[in-house]
């Protein structure tokens, strides 16, 4: 994975240590990326068999195989997994990765800080997970833990509490991180507009972790006093207000959406036009479009909760500002076809894995679209058809993106090419697979079936059969990712250091693979004038 | 790459096609495909604001996804296609793109917004039923009456839904969509429903009647409904707010009479529950 050469020329802490103090103390973004990236990995498989246990008991219409409470903590915890476990920490290793690299930084500029937002992870799932096992079961009331219903929890409820103050105490320092190795360690020359789109939308993600990450801690610690310390915030026997918590939790709810979905831009954004073999199309008003879903993710929250009862004029305000998140998402999609026509395509594992994310999340947008219209909201709200939507732009969204994104530098991490025909296996059974899971659910929701039942009436029996099938082949299709990998990190062929003849960017400028430390020397005017051909 | 644009489209066309042959309301499972028109006045604006959106992204997807397609298959590299790179940049282009779905959410927002203002408007209502939402319960009481009663699971779906029942469910009449009393109002009437909750949060959702409402703990939500005089018959929906354990487990099932059916009923309802009370008041005086 790295070049000893250049880290014994170090000095003693740059020096890599071996077997497990390598891991466990490393300062290094590429090791810590690694780790961040299996760590992810693990935690997609442990929320897919969540998953798995949902639709398995969905298969058919009775009660097979678990309690209707285990249920409901298989529902609230396969969010929390997914979403803590496996998206964000994902998009934290890719950034870890990819950020030194791509401005001309020899590491991020806060490496111990880096090492502790890493290690804290693992803890915090193992207090999350760890609820399994306690008296009560695993928390059941939905990952958006709504009280009253969260307050009724068993022990689990400190647990959760304190997992969710530990996963966002690391992604806020891995957001300063960010922030901070942006702002300060670009190479001389790389100014912020030659800054690759997967940087930028970084950036832009790294603000709204800090912003809304303190949110949501102030909001389960007030579930934590109403439960312990006698408050009432959102207790109404009390004098508080429950449909507060859903206005805080939801401040932070949607701009975490696009936390999960702004670095998918940015992958995207340098996937395309490398396989397109032609720079991308309207570079600043993709910058421009990220900072403005930025901005509108902070004044769209009341969306996810129109049927709370409220003024007029708030559900008239929420509408439009929903609807106008479109516009900017239109720009990209307009941008993303324009780059393109007239380029030359290709279509290796990365660019399919784009593609479909073109495809399949514009599908989730229409939905999107429709679920901002607050008088069809009335139905759509908790129903499976906002099941589907999420599902569209977090799977085929987020999720492809992080597979593409590992299929595309792959190759300038370990430095051998993986097996491409395997890859395209993986990427075929993914993309069928993922829209026999999800797109019948799109019928289920809208026919009338809310989300969150453990069984349901029979006439949603046939989609949820269909629904359910779709789910163990996407399931056990994705065994095929940790395979290609490690097969790929053990042997293969020599990667070029720009395996893709399409590709620019100072990360492909690096040797494959990439030495332990990124840029000890700030690349040349040139080199940057030449990566940043985007 | 061609067979992900053959499968996205056959998909997209499939559901389109599916969606317009979709009855209003089938009863078995394939042909579920669309939101129910309903039967109320609000319903059917609803109904005919969603199929309005659905068509707008029909159109969008037709465009964007064409563009997609074309530029897949006209710029293939394997087919000798040379990259313009050029290419970066169009203002012209950009402000086309952003003016045009300005303007189309401004079309579609205008209609939402009427729609909007109507399901608002609770004036003139005639009946007034509080909702109260239990765990896992529903009670129905008629204000100015004294009528007031628990609609819960109905006993069979009951049975049937127990873990490893071994109960086909589909043996079961109306599986987990059955309770034992009703809630009872009259077509062609304005009613109102005052909704609020004792534990935790719930929502009441009936489709055909294209509103659902949260039932809150110390909140009293408003939500109204006029069901068509001519659409007398029985409705069914469910909780749709997680609430819980058995969350999956308390329908919704509304009786709509015609008006003077109904009055029947509520004197009917009112004379039992006053026949009940002088028979406990008599007891008591027994008893003391």
């Amino acid at each position: 994975m790295a070049t000893h050469a250049q880290a014994a020329s170090h000095d003693a802490h740059d020096h890599k240590p071996h077997g497990w103090r390598r891991w466990v103390f490393s300062t290094n973004h590429k090791d810590i990326g690694t780790m961040y990236l299996v760590f992810s990995c693990v935690m997609f498989f442990v929320g897919g068999t969540m998953a798995l246990i949902i639709r398995a008991e969905l298969f058919q219409p009775g009660l097979q195989f678990v309690d209707p409470q285990f249920f409901n903590s298989m529902t609230a915890m396969h969010a929390l997994v997914m979403i803590f476990g496996a998206i964000m920490p994902g998009w934290v290793g890719l950034a870890n990765w990819l950020i030194p690299m791509q401005i001309g930084a020899p590491d991020m500029a806060l490496p111990r800080l880096n090492n502790l937002s890493f290690w804290i992870l693992p803890f915090a799932f193992v207090l999350l997970l760890g609820t399994l096992f306690v008296p009560g079961g695993a928390p059941a009331g939905g990952w958006t833990m709504y009280p009253p219903l969260a307050l009724q929890a068993g022990d689990s409820f400190p647990m959760m509490i304190f997992a969710i103050h530990l996963m966002g105490i690391s992604s806020i320092l891995g957001a300063i991180n960010v922030v901070v190795t942006v702002m300060n360690m670009r190479a001389p020359g790389m100014n912020l507009l030659k800054m690759p789109l997967f940087v930028w939308t970084w950036l832009i993600t790294a603000y709204l972790l800090v912003a809304v990450m303190p949110v949501l801690a102030g909001a389960v610690t007030m579930l934590l006093t109403d439960h312990f310390f006698g408050t009432s915030f959102f207790t109404a026997s009390g004098g508080g207000d429950p449909v507060m918590y859903q206005h805080i939790f939801w401040f932070f709810g949607h701009p975490e959406v696009y936390i999960m979905i702004l670095p998918a831009f940015g992958v995207v954004s340098e996937i395309i036009p490398t396989f397109s073999r032609k720079p991308l199309f309207g570079y600043e008003s993709m910058v421009y479009a990220t900072a403005a879903i930025g901005f509108l993710s902070f004044i769209v929250w009341a969306h996810h909760m129109f049927t709370v009862g409220m003024p007029l004029a708030g559900q008239l305000f929420f509408m439009l500002a929903t609807m106008l998140i479109s516009v900017p998402t239109g720009v990209k999609i307009f941008n993303w076809c324009a780059t393109m026509t007239r380029g030359s395509l290709s279509f290796e594992p990365p660019m399919l894995f784009a593609l479909a994310f073109l495809f399949l999340f514009t599908i989730g947008g229409f939905s999107g679209l429709m679920l901002a219209i607050v008088p069809a909201d009335f139905q759509y709200q908790d129903s499976y058809f906002v099941v589907a939507h999420f599902h569209y732009v977090l799977v085929p969204g987020s999720l492809f993106a992080i597979m593409g994104a590992v299929y595309y530098w792959l190759p300038k991490w370990v430095g051998h090419m993986y097996d491409m025909k395997l890859a395209k296996l993986h990427f075929w059974l993914s993309a069928i697979f993922v829209n026999v899971l999800f797109f019948p659910q799109h019928f289920l929701g809208l026919a009338g079936m809310p989300r969150r039942i453990p069984d349901y009436a029979t006439q949603f029996a046939d989609w949820n059969m269909v629904s359910s099938i779709g789910a163990f082949g996407f399931g056990f299709s994705q065994l095929l990712l940790p395979y290609i990998i490690i097969k790929c990190v053990k042997a293969g062929a020599k990667a070029a250091d720009r395996p893709w003849d399409g590709a620019h960017g100072l990360e492909w400028e690096l040797p494959s693979p990439a030495p332990f430390h990124s840029w000890e020397v700030p690349p040349s005017a040139a080199v940057i004038a030449r990566g940043a051909e985007h | 790459m061609i067979r992900t644009m053959k499968k996205t489209g056959t998909a997209f066309a499939a559901s389109v096609l599916a969606l317009l042959a979709a009855p209003a309301h089938a009863d078995s499972g394939w042909s579920l495909l669309n939101m129910p028109v309903g039967v109320t006045e609000l319903s059917k604006k609803i109904y005919g604001l969603h199929m309005m959106i659905f068509w707008w992204c029909v159109a969008i997807g037709i465009f964007v996804f064409g563009w997609m397609i074309w530029a897949i298959v006209s710029f293939r590299k394997s087919k000798g296609a040379v990259a313009n790179t050029a290419m970066v940049h169009s203002t012209k282009a950009e402000i086309i793109w952003t003016l045009i779905p300005v303007a189309i959410l401004v079309a579609m927002s205008v209609p939402s917004a009427r729609v909007l203002i109507d399901i608002e408007d609770a004036r003139n209502t005639e009946l007034t039923v509080r909702v109260t939402a239990y765990q896992w319960k529903w009670q129905y009481q008629y204000l100015g009456t004294d009528v007031s009663y628990f609609s819960t699971l109905a006993r069979e779906s009951n049975t049937a839904r127990q873990l490893q029942s071994g109960i086909d469910p589909t043996s079961v009449p109306n599986y987990l969509l059955d309770v034992d009393q009703p809630l009872v109002v009259p077509a062609g009437v304005k009613v109102r429903l005052l909704i609020t909750a004792q534990d935790v949060i719930h929502a009441w959702w009936v489709p055909d009647f294209g509103m659902k409402k949260d039932a809150i703990p110390g909140f009293v939500n408003e939500m109204w409904f006029k069901v068509d005089a001519d659409k007398t018959g029985r409705y069914r929906g469910q909780c749709a707010e997680l609430c819980g354990r058995d969350h999956g487990f308390m329908p919704i099932v509304v009786d709509v009479m015609s008006k003077d059916d109904f009055a029947a009923w509520l004197a009917a309802r009112e004379a039992a529950v006053k026949q009940a009370a002088a028979a406990a008041t008599a007891t008591t005086r027994t008893i003391s």
